[in-house]
């Protein structure tokens, strides 16, 4: 069966009749979805940052780069990404120590990531990636629904490089890694009863969180979040700048480059984890409708890839793929809008910032490997 | 149903494709079902804030940008006669820390330190200041008062400063420091008290922007004319406070333009002749009641008190023994002496107590009836027979001026000198005038519960005893006397933008018998110009005809039977000169009043301060120059 696999892959190898797009492996619809996004993203981000060109260009060779890795992912047959899971990550959680002990020697976290040369720590973006991957190989070669052996393994996986990086301490990602891995246990078809039993656990432990485990900062920025003006210039001002100006946007916004909260900087990050209240108060709520249409459109293009998909792999990593890009639309925009705790967490495709265009093109390069396998495949 | 394959075939598995293709079909419905709630919410979400509070956020946004700005007016200018700037508004440059765009405190800190020579004092309190601020990106100030090398060096080393910044605002500058602190005063601070004062007079408005006030002298009185109208401006800010653009604005109106009567010549004239002695000299301009020199030494840099006086300057000026916060001229309250004597002779002519020719002998001594006190006349053995009111000033006799008062009373004493300014402030138009102390029953009785005595009257006849004058009410009743009895208020600002100030007469003071001034001012002219006068020796040569009164006070009460010995006494103990003076006699144009604390004598201190004066308005200065008066006079030496 590998063996066949891996001549399907041949262009050359059959006569069935394929469409060029099938022959690059790319999947049309995402890619021209992908293409939207990538472009409303660089609209609202000119207006954002103060070096608009500069910031462009360098956005713009991100998003070639990405575009980049995504036709090459496309094209790697998704055994191929079954035998690298478990190497890359096991690397990645090698990698999350070393970090951790290298922090430990140095002074800190903090300081470590701001070596310049190395963008916001890397190991915890390849297990964004990495995670799901390794979880969708395992569950590929078991029937599913998953036992209790195979549940109790996948958690230890899961919670191994979540454990690593929580302690970072990068809550965020953490809490952004530790659901990728449990939307792959839940598609897998993880019973109710672990999932009524895990929501329970996770009820009980929240007090233990929020006294023994979050560090003062953290439980900041949840108390900010019930009331911003109890702190408006420390941690509430992001959050009290922010709704002013999303709310101040309206329905047909400021005008692009008009937003006098972004443009006089009383919005903080703008160009980065705020950029939705840039996009908000400039292109009002008509701008975020758009937005908003062509994320879900991101998605549900993805599940319909995902639901086509003719193996479990496929099925669990092109579903966790989506929904986990769905995740960061909401983390952020809630965030932004005063729904969520403030963590770092990027608005897809449209904050400044090369890792995560990097990253989240990957998994959509592997989409694109998903969607064209299940043409050939059928028959 | 298939046994767990992996431990034989790890990449082979028997499965049930379609049931796993049910599970993960409900799986998909669920999360189809979810995203599209929380979609739902995301959406309310932003609706909730871009509809619903569009209005609300809005007002938050413009709240933010928008600043109303006041434009403060500049204060008005305050120059001498002759328009040399006395007072003026010029702008001080203030060093200002933005933390937020500073990249590291300490060192930003360290670096400015080393360039602006600053101490560690100063650098604890800005970091106070720091945090004590409203909001981010408010700038904090680290040193106002920069010079000029100091802003070269900032400007020089900013490039590797970010977050310093120089700001400019007006600040008062007296260029003459302190030879007119006592006059013009001089503007601080609003403080909580005056702010509240503000306020309670709705007058907040007028005040807008403006954060220094008139605290003494003419910066007080004429503070609503020097304040202006402060103008106003909405900009637009970023988030740094950085102006971007201006939305509106209204201009700011300029505080008027306050000429003075004073002169910087005879002020300077005035201190110079004073020599570091403490004292008072005011002169007033006969024609106008315009007070054209006002002197009180020592004084004090009036500049200090602009930004805030430190409290180590503050404590050196409140603790001097010299007292240079006292403004000596009109709250310098010392007896008059002898320089009364002119006003008492008159009163005692005009009452008829005496005649011209009325003529005593002065034995050295005077004792009411019955009683055994003897007081004394300051000449040793007295001045011997045929003593008159012309040889009583001249000598300035105070056997004559004994018997007069015993005759005379103090109740008619009182109401004869009271029209001439003394015991009640002159109305002068500057702040904290004392009233002095004319004597008198009701006076006594309401200070001291006490009964009036024969003898209080005794010592009031040559102005000691209860009697206090300042040095302004003194120039004010020699200047009345020196119009016979056209009294004007005493006034030093000349005119407010160019429109002159009317002067304002008081009721003038009419005798029954006109040519009794005559008596008196030839007695004076005696004093000062005549053979047997007491300050001859200063006025002899003078090119103009001048009428004076020398005045002695003392300090500390002399036993009976002790001579007075100023070599012994500490040189604080010693008496106080006085001198009075008006010229030319019979066509005066000024007034002069003079006192030297513990000069010892009015002739020997006071006089030729009085002299240097009048030489500088009617000698040396061209524009006011008189020529000098024909020397025709009815003197009669």
């Amino acid at each position: 069966m590998a063996n066949t696999d891996f001549i399907r892959q041949l262009p050359s190898s059959g006569q069935i009749p394929q469409t060029i797009w099938q022959r690059l492996h790319v999947d049309p619809i995402l890619l021209l979805l992908l293409l939207m996004l990538a472009g409303y993203g660089l609209f609202v981000l000119y207006s954002a940052s103060d070096d608009h060109l500069i910031a462009m260009e360098k956005q713009g060779s991100f998003f070639l780069l990405g575009f980049g890795i995504m036709i090459v992912v496309a094209q790697v047959n998704q055994s191929y990404w079954r035998l690298i899971a478990p190497v890359f990550y096991g690397l990645g959680v090698l990698l999350l120590v070393a970090v951790a002990l290298f922090g430990e020697i140095s002074m800190g976290a903090q300081r470590w990531l701001q070596i310049p040369g190395l963008p916001r720590f890397q190991p915890s973006e390849m297990l964004k990636i990495g995670l799901p991957l390794v979880l969708a190989t395992y569950f590929h070669n078991r029937s599913l629904p998953p036992r209790f052996k195979h549940v109790f393994w996948s958690l230890v996986m899961i919670l191994l490089p979540v454990a690593l990086i929580i302690e970072q301490p990068d809550l965020g990602t953490g809490m952004l890694v530790l659901s990728s891995g449990l939307i792959v246990l839940f598609m897998a078809g993880l019973g109710w009863g672990y999932i009524a039993g895990a929501v329970s656990l996770a009820a009980a432990m929240g007090p233990v969180m929020w006294f023994y485990v979050m560090h003062d900062y953290q439980r900041t920025r949840v108390l900010v979040l019930l009331d911003p003006h109890a702190d408006k210039l420390g941690a509430g001002w992001n959050i009290i700048q922010s709704q002013t100006a999303i709310g101040s946007g309206g329905w047909a916004g400021k005008g692009w480059q008009q937003g006098t909260q972004s443009q006089l900087d009383f919005l903080p990050e703008g160009h980065t984890d705020f950029i939705i209240a840039v996009l908000s108060e400039e292109l009002g709520y008509r701008g975020v409708l758009v937005l908003m249409a062509i994320y879900l459109l991101i998605v549900a293009r993805g599940l319909w890839i995902s639901w086509h998909a003719q193996e479990t792999f496929g099925r669990l990593l092109g579903s966790t793929i989506s929904i986990t890009f769905f995740v960061y639309v909401f983390v952020n925009m809630g965030m932004v809008s005063g729904l969520l705790p403030v963590v770092g967490v990027p608005l897809p495709l449209v904050s400044q910032g090369g890792t995560a265009v990097v990253i989240l093109m990957i998994g959509f390069g592997m989409l694109m490997a998903i969607s064209t396998e299940k043409k050939r495949s059928s028959y | 149903m298939s046994q767990d394959p992996s431990h034989y075939a790890p990449n082979i598995v028997f499965r049930d494709t379609s049931s796993e293709r049910k599970l993960f079909a409900s799986r998909l419905r669920f999360v189809l079902v979810l995203l599209g709630a929380l979609s739902v919410v995301l959406l309310v979400r932003y609706y909730f804030l871009q509809i619903v509070q569009h209005e609300h956020f809005t007002t938050q946004s413009d709240a933010n940008r928008i600043h109303a700005m006041a434009i403060p007016p500049a204060r008005g200018v305050i120059q001498d006669r002759e328009g040399v700037v006395l007072a003026q508004s010029k702008p001080s440059f203030t060093l200002e820390i933005i933390k937020e765009r500073v990249q590291d405190l300490d060192y930003t800190l360290g670096e400015l330190q080393l360039l602006l020579q600053l101490d560690d004092a100063e650098v604890a309190r800005f970091r106070e200041r720091l945090k004590r601020r409203q909001r981010p990106y408010e700038g904090v100030p680290l040193r106002s008062n920069l010079d000029d090398e100091q802003i070269a060096r900032i400007a020089v080393n900013r490039y590797r400063l970010p977050g310093v910044e120089v700001s400019a605002e007006l600040v008062r500058d007296y260029p003459f420091k302190d030879l007119f602190a006592h006059s013009i005063g001089y503007v601080g601070r609003i403080n909580e008290k005056e702010l509240k004062q503000i306020e309670a007079d709705g007058r907040l408005d007028d005040y807008y922007g403006v954060f220094s006030m008139g605290k003494i002298g003419i910066e007080k009185s004429y503070e609503k004319e020097l304040l202006g109208v402060p103008g106003a401006q909405n900009v637009e800010t970023d988030v740094r406070g950085r102006i971007l653009r201006t939305l509106d604005r209204k201009d700011p109106v300029r505080g008027k333009t306050l000429t003075l009567y004073l002169d910087v010549k005879m002020q300077q004239a005035a201190v110079d002749a004073l020599a570091g002695r403490r004292g008072a000299v005011v002169a007033i301009e006969l024609d106008t009641g315009g007070v054209v020199t006002a002197v009180s030494t020592p004084s004090f840099d009036p500049n200090l008190f602009v930004t805030g006086i430190s409290g180590k300057d503050y404590s050196a000026l409140r603790d001097s023994p010299d007292l240079p916060l006292l403004n000596r001229m009109i709250a310098g309250e010392y007896p008059p002496g002898s320089t009364i004597k002119p006003h008492i002779a008159l009163a005692g002519l005009e009452y008829n107590f005496v005649t011209p020719d009325y003529q005593i002998y002065d034995p050295g001594f005077f004792q009411l009836p019955g009683q055994t006190r003897q007081f004394r006349d300051w000449k040793k053995g007295g001045h011997g027979g045929g003593i008159n009111a012309h040889l009583a000033i001249a000598q300035s006799c105070d056997i004559y001026f004994y018997q007069l008062a015993n005759r005379m009373g103090i109740d008619r004493m009182h109401e004869f000198l009271s029209p001439f300014g003394l015991g009640a402030p002159t109305g002068v138009d500057l702040t904290g005038e004392r009233k002095g102390v004319l004597p008198s029953r009701e006076w006594k009785r309401a200070r001291f519960k006490q009964a009036w005595y024969p003898g209080d009257t005794i010592n009031a006849g040559i102005g000691q005893g209860y009697h206090l004058t300042t040095p302004m009410q003194l120039a004010v009743a020699t200047a009345t006397l020196a119009k016979r009895g056209i009294r004007i208020r005493p006034h030093l600002v000349k005119a407010i933008d160019g429109v002159d100030v009317l002067p304002v007469f008081e009721p003038p003071i009419l005798l029954r018998n006109p040519r009794n001034w005559d008596v008196v001012i030839n007695g004076m002219h005696e004093v000062a110009q005549g053979e047997r006068g007491t300050a001859r020796k200063v006025f002899l040569d003078a090119p103009y005809t001048v009428a004076g009164k020398t005045g002695t006070a003392q300090v500390v009460g002399i036993a009976q039977n002790e001579k007075y010995d100023a070599a012994k006494l500490a040189e604080r103990q010693r008496d106080h000169g006085l001198f009075i003076a008006f010229a030319p006699v019979d066509n005066p144009k000024i007034a002069v009043a003079v006192i030297v604390e513990n000069g010892n004598s009015g002739s020997g201190a006071a006089a030729p301060v009085a002299r240097k004066v009048l030489d500088a308005w009617l000698v040396g200065q061209s524009s006011n120059a008189a020529a000098p008066e024909p020397a025709d006079t009815g003197a009669g030496e």
